[in-house]
């Protein structure tokens, strides 16, 4: 079954459109030299939205734990299960981190602690999402 | 005679000092209506408005207090046992019936203005809108008390449930994910405690050690602990306590979750009393004095919290509310932490220090000896996982334990103070009882 499709709205639709191009960009407090993701109105250091811009990032990270999904809830995921849910820390910050089905690795044979790279999946027509793949 | 919530109630900062009505609000009586497993949406007498008609008459009554003296209402109105919203698949709306149950306030939702109507309150003066869960409700009462806003507050907790697959509807059957779901959801993480917590819960065992599976010793003791708890779930129904080989056999849900590590959900209501220490010097009941309450909603720094935040959050809850008490981990007796899914409560046990657990400690410690009659009474009340999912029986418990009333429950230890709660890692409120004000 095909993953949900997420709605963008103002303040995620630069991620979204720059992820349907291919590219990861966060927001990047200049002031505080801070990324953060998922976007927020301001930053979580500063409280200010004067210094958000966004920043295309290394899309490089790390398995820091995972679980599998027996049982969701999510009507379009059921005949997906199970199916893998992996934490993923990025290598740049690793207390920014990001959810992955860790494509190409089967249910439960999950590597923790190794290290991923962004890859983009087709939610729907021209829409992308990103996920991370396990670098070999 | 509804007022919103307007007034500046919560101690949710740090450094807030010993709380300045420390031992002059007191708890002077609770009731419980029957814990269904679901409501059949005919029978309106089992419905959640008689429910709640039910747990306040008995908690009125405990005290010997009467309708007209009831000056504060304090009713949690939102879906399901608070804003984590109402998606089962045969929600509203519904065939309705002759008043007071014309609409859905009565039969899966209650609030103030509900009861006041069909109850008769009529000295009603405080009865805010839009309240929090009875995390937060507990603690907004007992301010409201020590600040004169009232004098005598209901405090009312409904959790409903109904037939169908629990939330499985309503945006869990979309396509699309909105909002903050836009995260999370495509993922395959629909949202909730079980998701935000097994993810700091995996890395506490690869930091730690142990096993998912070792929460056994826990989760049993919670079954035996409710079916000593005459009014829960479990006891009403002979729902036996599970065994090791149960759990380890059960399925999973979130892997390593297990269906034992969630609790069940149930169609209940609980109320409880609320008025000051001097007032309840001339009622019936042996009083509780509340000796701090302290609130947290900690914002997540990205998509899911980890355990370095987890740890965190639950020290700053544990200082937070040792220092408004005045008092420290050594001084608490009895601990009811929430355990709506098994997998956070050790960050609790640990985050607050009782019986000196520390980081890492608190799956040998489930192992050794916590059963009520024992040396460590962890979580008496059986909380949720032993008497369903009305996230009150650690407040009962702690009052009954402080009177010397918990029966067959009742810890054989000292009982002169106790911290309970109904929170996650990131958001709820503690509460501090004491059998003396002092
Ligand atoms: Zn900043």
């Amino acid at each position: 079954m095909p993953k949900v499709i997420p709605v963008p709205d103002e303040l995620s639709q630069p991620f979204w459109q720059a992820v349907s191009e291919q590219r990861l960009v966060l927001q990047n407090c200049t002031a505080c030299n801070k990324l953060q993701y998922p976007p927020q109105a301001a930053c979580q250091v500063c409280g200010s939205a004067d210094y958000l811009e966004w920043k295309e990032v290394e899309g490089k990270g790390h398995i820091a734990t995972y679980i599998v999904i027996e049982d969701g809830r999510l009507n379009r995921r059921m005949l997906d299960q199970p199916y893998n849910l992996a934490l993923v820390t990025l290598d740049l910050d690793p207390t920014v981190n990001f959810y992955s089905n860790l494509p190409g690795v089967p249910a439960y044979e999950v590597p923790v602690g190794a290290a991923v790279e962004v890859t983009f999946e087709e939610v729907a027509p021209g829409q992308l999402i990103h996920e991370w793949r396990v670098v070999e | 005679m509804t007022s919103s919530n307007n007034f500046q109630w919560r101690r949710d900062r740090d450094g807030l000092g010993v709380w300045e009505h420390r031992g002059k609000v007191a708890v002077v009586g609770y009731g419980h209506s029957p814990v269904d497993r679901r409501w059949d949406e005919t029978k309106l007498d089992e419905s959640l408005g008689a429910y709640t008609i039910m747990a306040c008459e008995k908690a009125m009554e405990q005290a010997g207090v009467t309708i007209d003296q009831v000056d504060g209402i304090v009713c949690c109105d939102s879906h399901i046992a608070g804003g984590s919203g109402g998606t089962a698949s045969q929600w509203a709306p519904r065939p309705y019936f002759d008043p007071p149950y014309d609409s859905e306030y009565g039969l899966t939702l209650i609030n103030a203005q509900w009861l006041i109507n069909t109850m008769g309150f009529n000295n009603v003066k405080f009865a805010p809108t839009g309240v929090p869960t009875i995390g937060e409700m507990v603690g907004m009462a007992s301010q409201a008390v020590g600040d004169g806003v009232c004098s005598t507050c209901l405090v009312i907790y409904p959790t409903g449930n109904l037939e169908g697959r629990y939330r499985r509807g309503g945006e869990n059957a979309e396509d699309y994910a909105r909002g903050a779901r836009q995260w999370t959801v495509p993922w395959g993480n629909h949202g909730g405690n079980d998701f935000i917590n097994i993810f700091p819960h995996r890395q506490y065992l690869q930091k730690y050690g142990g096993e998912h599976d070792d929460l056994f010793h826990f989760v049993t003791n919670q079954h035996k602990n409710g079916m000593l708890t005459p009014w829960g779930y479990n006891a009403t129904h002979n729902v036996q306590p599970i065994s090791e080989e149960d759990y380890r056999g059960s399925r999973h849900i979130l892997r390593p979750l297990r269906i034992w590590d969630c609790d069940r959900p149930v169609n209940a209501s609980a109320a409880y009393l609320f008025t000051t220490a001097e007032r309840a010097q001339d009622l019936k009941s042996q009083p509780v004095y509340v000796l701090n309450h302290s609130q947290h909603n900690f914002r997540f720094r990205t998509t899911q919290p980890d355990l370095d935040e987890v740890e965190m959050w639950t020290d700053q809850q544990a200082a937070r509310m040792y220092e408004g008490a005045g008092l420290g981990p050594a001084d608490v007796d009895i601990f009811n932490p929430y355990d709506g899914y098994s997998i956070m409560t050790q960050f609790f046990l640990e985050g607050f220090q009782w019986h000196g657990v520390k980081r890492g400690e608190a799956l040998p410690f489930y192992a050794g000896d916590i059963s009520v009659k024992g040396p460590h009474p962890f979580s008496s009340s059986g909380g949720n996982l032993g008497n369903g999912r009305t996230r009150t029986a650690m407040y009962t418990d702690s009052i009954e334990q402080l009177r010397g009333t918990a029966g067959d429950r009742q810890v054989t230890v000292r009982a002169e103070t106790a911290l309970c709660a109904f929170t996650t890692p990131s958001s709820g409120g503690w509460l501090m009882l004491g059998k003396y004000p002092s």
